[in-house]
């Protein structure tokens, strides 16, 4: 059995401790917001925080993820950085097929709690490993950017339920 | 077994379509006459999408759709309207809504969505089965759904007259209210909603006129945006039943390959494995989790009876097809003399293009979710095509079509892939939940997609093309070589004429430019990859070839590339206003360009919409770099405009990473690429600023959903020869080295 904080509650799972981390989030948990893509670490859809940083899911060991605070798509309105990015990501209309969205706001979340104001060198590199192929890109910027000039008026304008 | 089952449905297919010609001679002849007219449009293709204008003659029965079919309202007030289309990103959950509402007069903030299961009511206005594809969803139900919605506010507002004992003709409807100004009196939809219902559907209701729209034209929020940020949007992979197993199967690595011989007992022995079973597609692995699943699967030993498709290689496929292209082929058009054209001549050019197979590439891969039981079949998937799909699934399970439910998820993109003719993927699906007799859940690895076929065509053409003295055009011949996606299937029997598949000729047999001595011929060579519809199907190739031949004719007659195109369309043509305000926005010929920058300029109709694009250019190391497109569009008049930007900005994306990087080639009858590392979609880095540019039309609405990809690859091409001098015949363009 291995212990897991995922947003904020503790679980246990018994899965090999090979297992990525991404099939334990969505087969043991039904924590189906967390999307495989590639399952090698080149399409970002499975982008989680650990600890508040952006790794892919699918390459990170279960066992890795032990003792840290694993935050998933379906926690991130707990705080309001994340409240913030869902409804800048709401007020652009980002998603097409939005397969691809929940790595996105996890990646720019993480982006945004580390730099607050990122430059568009700082947002290329942060986004560059998290594919979209209905062509969402400009929106994110667009959304990403919208959370860096106005983090509390996004906060104030709340969750995206 | 499969090719028994298809020729059934085949046959039955045939049969409902003779029926619906027989029951209905003048639509019979407009499929004809549109097929000709407008060359393939893929799925959708014979639609009404004229404005109604082709039944105008002599007007067929309109089928009546009951309002309750596609709208739900609850007693407090929330409306819900099921959705007979699948939602890929195309926006179809909240556009078609739009539709409704309008006539509704409905409070759009209580508005949801749901989607429909199979049932012949939600069938596309123009075929006899249900699917999503061909730019259709719009133009096909335009008229429909805004009539399915003018029904029920007929209904509603009867009801509540006839509850209060007013003259129906002095109520009206308003944000969801019936309201009787007279008397003050007001209800909600809620409240008389099942009153309404016991009413008889009415007779012919009036639609409303452009001008009185509140909602069609307004740029809308998508519905399913807030699903999509929060995590909750059900996609097919998300699906869990209980009792559910993971299914991996190890497929052929070469087309067409059965196993001769395997070998499970390593698989057998992991933790989580519950079995292992041999179906006509492979070797399956059930297991608790995906994870267990691909882990014994990569411990199978599979002894493969490769067959003849371990024979094929691109390079000796391209070299046989670049044959081909110097031969006679069935004629797709065929105007003037291009012999005597080409005697004619005062300058000739002639070129050689080389086009890849595409995979799809979806994000999400393929999955279908199966719970057999002895009388019914439940799955659910992210199809485009559910009638189809559930005609395979009973064949296939030996059950009847309504036996088989189908739940439509979201789809994590489709680009025509899961709009499979041979419902390749959910008849596996149901022959592995026949072998394991528990629910399954069939996942495609990454890999398993990107290698599992179903590919755009690869294509080889030959263009010979001369000008006159003046720089007109003189004669055009174009042979085009590549498989047919029809052939073979349900389809082909109207879609396939005079040995000609009109979707491998799309925009090709009906480029616009005014050419007097025309000819376009085409081979449609078999083997084994199977090939499929990918966003724009024919157009994705032939926008390129013929805009950027157009091109070069501009060069060789020294005009402006913009200039030429112009004149040389006929003086009507939509085309022109696209052409034209795209080059008005990006200031065509008049802005001064960053230094080692170019403009390239194409423009396309495909699925009745026209778009031109324009590409500003540059290389950075060698490396091609897309900096800005303007994009103008004119796809008549538009539902939702930022839906119709989205569209717009996706097509630009899809094409332009197939343009630039995308290409699927084989060895030793085995797919090279794998996964995003070798089959590189658009990057976040490499995108460009988008512009997009709504013609104000009052035409009837066309496509969206992919006439914007096919003018990017001519659009960057042609900018690329301005920038080097050097022609682009090949793709991708990441292949070519620049000087």
């Amino acid at each position: 059995m291995i212990t897991l904080t995922i947003n904020g509650k503790k679980t246990k799972v018994d899965a090999d401790p090979s297992t990525p981390l991404l099939w334990v989030l969505r087969d043991h948990l039904q924590l189906t917001g967390t999307k495989y893509g590639c399952g090698m670490a080149q399409c970002g859809a499975c982008t989680v925080h650990l600890d508040g940083r952006a790794i892919r899911s699918c390459q990170t060991p279960v066992s890795m993820a032990s003792g840290k605070q694993v935050t998933t798509i379906e926690g991130l309105a707990e705080t309001a950085l994340g409240k913030s990015v869902q409804a800048a990501w709401q007020e652009v209309d980002v998603p097409q097929c939005g397969y691809c969205q929940s790595g996105q706001i996890m990646a720019a979340t993480a982006l945004l709690n580390e730099i607050p104001h990122p430059s568009e060198a700082e947002i290329t590199a942060a986004m560059d490993g998290i594919l979209c192929r209905c062509g969402t890109y400009n929106r994110i910027r667009t959304a990403i950017q919208k959370v860096a000039k106005h983090p509390i008026l996004a906060e104030q304008s709340g969750g995206t339920k | 077994m499969n090719k028994l089952i298809e020729n059934k449905i085949e046959r039955q297919l045939k049969k409902q379509i003779n029926n619906m010609a027989t029951q209905n001679p003048s639509r019979r002849k407009f499929l004809k006459d549109s097929t000709a007219l407008m060359g393939g449009l893929v799925i959708g293709f014979y639609l009404p999408i004229k404005g109604g204008r082709a039944y105008a003659a002599d007007a067929p029965p309109k089928p009546v759709y009951p309002p309750n079919a596609f709208i739900r309202i609850a007693a407090d007030d929330n409306i819900t309207i099921i959705v007979n289309k699948s939602e890929m990103g195309q926006g179809v959950y909240t556009s078609l809504p739009m539709l409704i509402a309008e006539e509704l007069e409905a409070d759009w903030s209580r508005i949801s969505v749901e989607s429909a299961p199979v049932a012949a009511v939600y069938n596309h206005t123009a075929m006899p089965m249900q699917l999503t594809g061909g730019s259709s969803s719009i133009p096909s139900s335009w008229e429909q759904m805004r009539r399915v919605g003018a029904n029920a506010r007929t209904l509603l507002v009867r009801a509540a007259a006839q509850q209060w004992g007013v003259p129906e003709s002095e109520c009206h409807a308003e944000n969801s209210q019936v309201i009787h100004v007279g008397s003050g009196k007001r209800s909600s939809y809620g409240k008389v909603a099942d009153a309404a219902a016991k009413l008889p559907l009415p007779d012919d209701v009036k639609l409303k006129s452009p001008k009185d729209f509140k909602i069609i034209g307004k740029a809308t929020k998508r519905l399913d945006t807030p699903a999509k940020i929060n995590g909750t949007a059900q996609f097919g992979l998300d699906v869990y039943l209980p009792g559910m197993l993971t299914v991996l199967i190890a497929r052929s690595p070469v087309f067409g390959g059965k196993v001769k011989r395997f070998d499970a007992t390593e698989a057998h022995k992991l933790p989580g494995v519950q079995g292992v079973y041999q179906v006509p597609t492979g070797i399956a692995v059930a297991a608790s989790g995906f994870w267990p699943a691909k882990t014994a699967r990569d411990l199978l030993e599979i002894e493969w009876d490769e067959g003849p498709g371990a024979a094929l290689s691109t390079a000796k496929m391209r070299a046989e097809f670049l044959a081909l292209a110097k031969t006679p082929g069935a004629v797709a058009r065929k105007d003037g003399d291009t012999v005597q054209g080409f005697k004619k001549a005062h300058k000739t050019v002639s070129a050689e293009y080389e086009i890849p197979y595409l995979a799809h590439a979806a994000m999400e891969p393929l999955n279908v979710v199966v719970d057999l039981k002895p009388d019914h079949c439940s799955i659910w998937t992210g199809t485009q095509m559910q009638t189809m799909d559930a005609m395979m699934a009973a064949k296939t399970a030996g059950l009847k079509p309504e036996q088989v439910e189908i739940h439509t998820t979201f789809l994590g993109g489709g680009f025509g892939r899961r709009a499979n003719p041979r419902s390749d993927f959910v008849i596996e699906a149901v022959q592995v939940a026949m072998a394991v007799a528990q629910p399954v859940k069939v996942v495609w690895t990454r890999e398993d997609d990107m290698r599992g076929g179903n590919y755009r065509p690869m294509w080889s053409d030959n263009i010979e093309a001369g000008i006159a003295k003046d720089g007109k055009p003189l004669a055009w011949k174009h042979t085009l070589v590549g498989q047919s996606i029809i052939a073979d299937t349900a389809f082909a029997s109207f879609l396939i004429q005079n040995g000609v598949d009109v979707t491998s000729v799309e925009g090709a047999a009906t480029l616009p430019y005014v050419i007097p001595n025309l000819q376009v011929e085409l081979h449609s060579p078999k083997n084994e990859v199977p090939v499929q519809w990918w966003r724009s199907v024919g157009h994705s190739h032939t926008a390129f070839v013929v805009e950027t031949m157009i091109d070069e004719l501009a060069h060789l007659a020294g005009k402006d590339p913009l200039a030429y195109r112009l004149a040389n369309l006929p003086v009507t043509s939509r085309y022109r206003g696209v052409l034209q305000l795209a080059a008005d926005k990006a200031d065509w010929g008049k802005k001064k360009l960053a230094a080692g920058c170019a403009y390239g300029v194409a423009v396309h109709k495909s699925f009745d919409s026209y778009v031109a694009e324009i590409a500003e250019v540059s290389l950075e190391n060698g490396k091609v770099r897309v900096h800005r497109v303007v994009a103008a569009v004119d796809c008549g008049m538009v539902i939702n405009p930022d839906g119709v930007r989205q569209q717009i900005e996706g097509g630009i994306v899809y094409g332009l990473s197939a343009a630039l990087h995308g290409a699927i080639t084989l060895d030793k009858g085995r797919v090279v690429q794998s996964n995003f590392h070798d089959y590189t979609p658009l990057r976040f880095s490499e995108m460009p600023q988008v512009e997009v540019h709504i013609v104000s039309s009052s035409e009837p609405p066309t496509g969206i959903g992919e006439p914007g990809t096919p003018p990017i690859a001519p659009a960057v091409a042609n900018a690329l020869f301005k920038l080097t001098g050097k022609r682009l015949r090949r793709m991708p363009f990441d292949k070519e080295t620049f000087a």
